[in-house]
């Protein structure tokens, strides 16, 4: 390992001597932090190989992809048209792993830019190697708030965080009103740790500020044996929204419990985790119809971007790309985007094109409203949208002119 | 008839609790013994029941003996190969190695299950009932009542056979037991092949209900270990009236305290009794 470091050292340093005429050639590299080995090793390779794929898109022509930056032409067409190149670290979900391979990316690889890192802890020690060396830094996927709290200047962020998931369940419950459905009472279910407590925290906040109640808040242990006081108490309050909060295991006793108990929310939200698990869709998707989940991607829109990226990836990998996998590429092509209208590798310049980042719904691979920073380098135009489980898959239902299929409510859950 | 239905639920889990700790509270009665593999055991039983239902199309009249019987030699030979040899080790030995057969089967299962969770069909027992208002799951009604039948039986055949009063002579003085002519390897082997035929049982059961997944046992073994402690060490019927207590304390703390606070009550009012009754409500003092 160590020789093969110090002879990569050698090229781009020669590169750079060389001077911009004899750089022509030279590919433009982009350090991928990724978790492939540890925990959370199958996440991470789901990502590397959509940045490879991501990578190969920008370097050859595609012309069926030209609605979205650097698709249509090879490599960067204003850097002459270089190629881009993504330098793999293995961060192995440790953030101190992290912060010593970003050093190494940005020291020996000479990388003009860092992207993605996955787990929140490490995206937050190898950003803050970035900030001291001055390299523009593009984060898709990690949602801890405080990453964009920290007054950093090369730091930027595209993944939506806690706020906009709130703000998407908020939008939501506000158009049901409208079309003259019952929302008036709300019922947060979350299990007690960070996860459930912050995303409910949020929701609650967000609700208040729009002048509404959370009517009905239910905190559990993760993992119980029993969850039917829960339910009887849902029961009992009849609230018109219910948003649960769970992991798997709860996900599924809910479900069950609520069978068993013959209660239905008239709208069920159920927030990612648990309810995004193939397991849940296995064990009680047939009695789970019509709830309601968040996501960012959704491919079953023939002729989207997303679906042409879908197919390309399935083409690829054998399996069809899911959520988080969607926004770490998205995280990476926004990054290579920036380097093309920067014009140049020069850090500062990278980092004044990201600011001035404006990218439109279709210009991008996700459902998001577009890409924009605000001066904490979050993006502004970050959302989800709403899917609905219908029969062993999710389908976009939310907003309507990202929806694939009609809104169905009330929750229909099992016949 | 909000409050009659959650003592309803509160009585079916408490009586699934019951079940769940009758091969607990034998084998830590009888051998003072504390299986920390309890919870492992129970998952694994689920998983008998799982395969069985799922790709031999049996139905719970079917897998539960299977599992009560897979159980049993599982028992049998978890005393022989690990527990006779470390009864001879000092006491640390004992819980360490029960421990260490814990994590060994968790694992053993993640490897070959994957982490997934599982369910079995949803239909195996039939619809909920609803009778006078109140709705009834058949699959926790059949958990229930093979918890009051498990739990007579197990105190019949201790407190009115031969073969019990063997049991409890080696449980009570191995040595003396010895003296008169009763050989103690074959009675506790017997002794924990029955307290895990009971866990298997339990997990047939519970499976008809419950998710299956490598660390389900996690989620249930806590509260086997505040049933028998609470009934009374060894004492079958006092894990009944105790599983029922604890069901129906949670169910009540859960409705009216908050569900992420039940703990506090359960284990509160737990310790009051133990002030008390040091023994457990039915243990002998």
């Amino acid at each position: 390992m160590p020789i093969t470091r110090r002879g990569t050292l050698a090229l781009p340093a020669l590169a750079l001597a060389a001077g911009p005429a004899a750089a022509q050639g030279a590919p433009v590299k982009i350090g991928v932090l990724l978790p492939l080995t540890g925990n959370a090793a199958s996440a991470g390779n789901s990502a590397r190989a959509a940045i490879e794929l991501a990578t190969e898109l920008v370097n050859t022509p595609h012309p069926e992809l030209a609605a979205m930056p650097l698709m249509a032409t090879a490599g960067l067409p204003n850097l002459g048209g270089r190629k881009l190149e993504a330098v793999f670290a293995d961060n192995q979900g440790n953030p101190s792993v992290g912060q010593n391979q970003a050093l190494r990316l940005i020291t020996q690889e000479r990388v003009v830019g860092l992207t993605n890192g996955y787990q929140s802890s490490v995206a937050l020690t190898a950003s803050a190697v970035a900030e001291r060396y001055g390299i523009p830094y593009v984060n898709g996927e990690s949602v801890a708030t405080n990453l964009t709290e920290r007054g950093f200047k090369w730091f930027f962020r595209t993944t939506p965080i806690g706020p906009d998931i709130a703000r998407v369940y908020l939008d939501f419950i506000e158009e049901q009103q409208k079309q003259g459905r019952p929302v008036g009472k709300i019922a947060i279910v979350h299990e007690n740790t960070e996860y459930g407590t912050s995303i409910a925290d949020t929701i609650a906040k967000e609700a208040e500020a729009r002048g509404r109640q959370i009517g009905l808040g239910i905190a559990y242990s993760a993992n119980s044996a029993d969850v039917s006081p829960q339910v009887l108490q849902m029961k009992d309050a009849q609230p018109d929204v219910a948003i649960f909060i769970s992991y798997t295991s709860d996900a599924i006793l809910y479900m069950r419990t609520m069978r068993a108990q013959g209660y239905k929310p008239p709208i069920l939200i159920g927030d990612d985790s648990g309810f995004s698990d193939d397991s849940f869709i296995q064990t009680v998707g047939d009695i789970s119809q019509g709830v309601i989940n968040r996501s960012a991607f959704d491919a079953s829109r023939p002729g989207s971007n997303s679906n042409k990226i879908n197919a390309l990836y399935k083409a690829k990998t054998g399996r069809e790309m899911d959520d988080t996998t969607a926004r770490m590429m998205q995280g990476f092509l926004v990054m290579a985007d920036a380097i093309n209208r920067a014009g140049s590798t020069e850090p500062a310049k990278i980092q004044a094109a990201l600011r001035a980042t404006d990218l439109k719904p279709d210009q991008l691979m996700i459902g998001y409203r577009g890409v924009r920073f605000n001066e904490k380098g979050q993006n502004v135009l970050a959302s989800a949208l709403l899917v609905q489980l219908r029969g062993k898959e999710y389908v976009s239902v939310w907003p309507e002119d990202q929806a694939s299929a009609p809104l169905e409510l009330p929750f229909k859950g099992w016949s | 008839m909000i409050l009659a239905q959650l003592v309803l639920n509160g009585l079916l889990v408490g009586a699934v609790y019951a079940l769940f700790s009758s091969g607990l509270t034998l084998i830590w009665g009888m051998m003072n013994v504390v299986n920390f593999a309890h919870g492992d055991f129970v998952m694994l039983a689920m998983y008998v029941a799982f395969f069985a239902a799922t790709l031999l199309g049996w139905g719970p009249a079917a897998f539960v003996p299977l599992a009560a019987m897979a159980l049993f030699l599982l028992g049998v030979l978890v005393y022989l190969m690990l527990v006779r040899h470390v009864m001879r080790g000092p006491m640390l030995a004992q819980i360490l190695s029960t421990f260490g057969l814990a994590l060994v089967l968790r694992y053993a299962a993640l490897w070959a299950f994957s982490a997934n969770f599982v369910s079995l069909p949803e239909d195996l027992t039939g619809e909920v009932v609803t009778r006078g208002g109140l709705r009834l799951e058949p699959s926790r009604v059949l958990a229930g009542i093979a918890a009051l039948l498990v739990t007579l039986g197990l105190h019949l055949l201790l407190t009115r056979t031969a073969l019990g009063s063997r049991l409890l002579a080696v449980a009570e003085d191995r040595t003396a037991a010895m003296l008169v002519g009763i050989r103690p390897d074959p009675m506790q082997a017997l002794a924990w092949g029955i307290g895990a035929a009971c866990t298997g049982i339990a997990g047939g059961l519970i499976a008809l209900f419950f998710y299956v997944a490598p660390s389900v046992g996690e989620s249930l073994v806590l509260i086997a270990f505040v049933v028998v402690c609470l009934g009374g060490f060894g004492s079958v019927p006092g894990a009944l009236v105790a599983g029922l207590a604890i069901g129906v304390i949670e169910a009540l703390s859960a409705f009216w305290v908050g569900a992420a606070f039940k703990d506090v009550v359960v284990y509160a009012l737990f310790l009051g009794a133990l002030w008390f009754r040091p023994q457990g409500l039915l243990g002998k003092a």
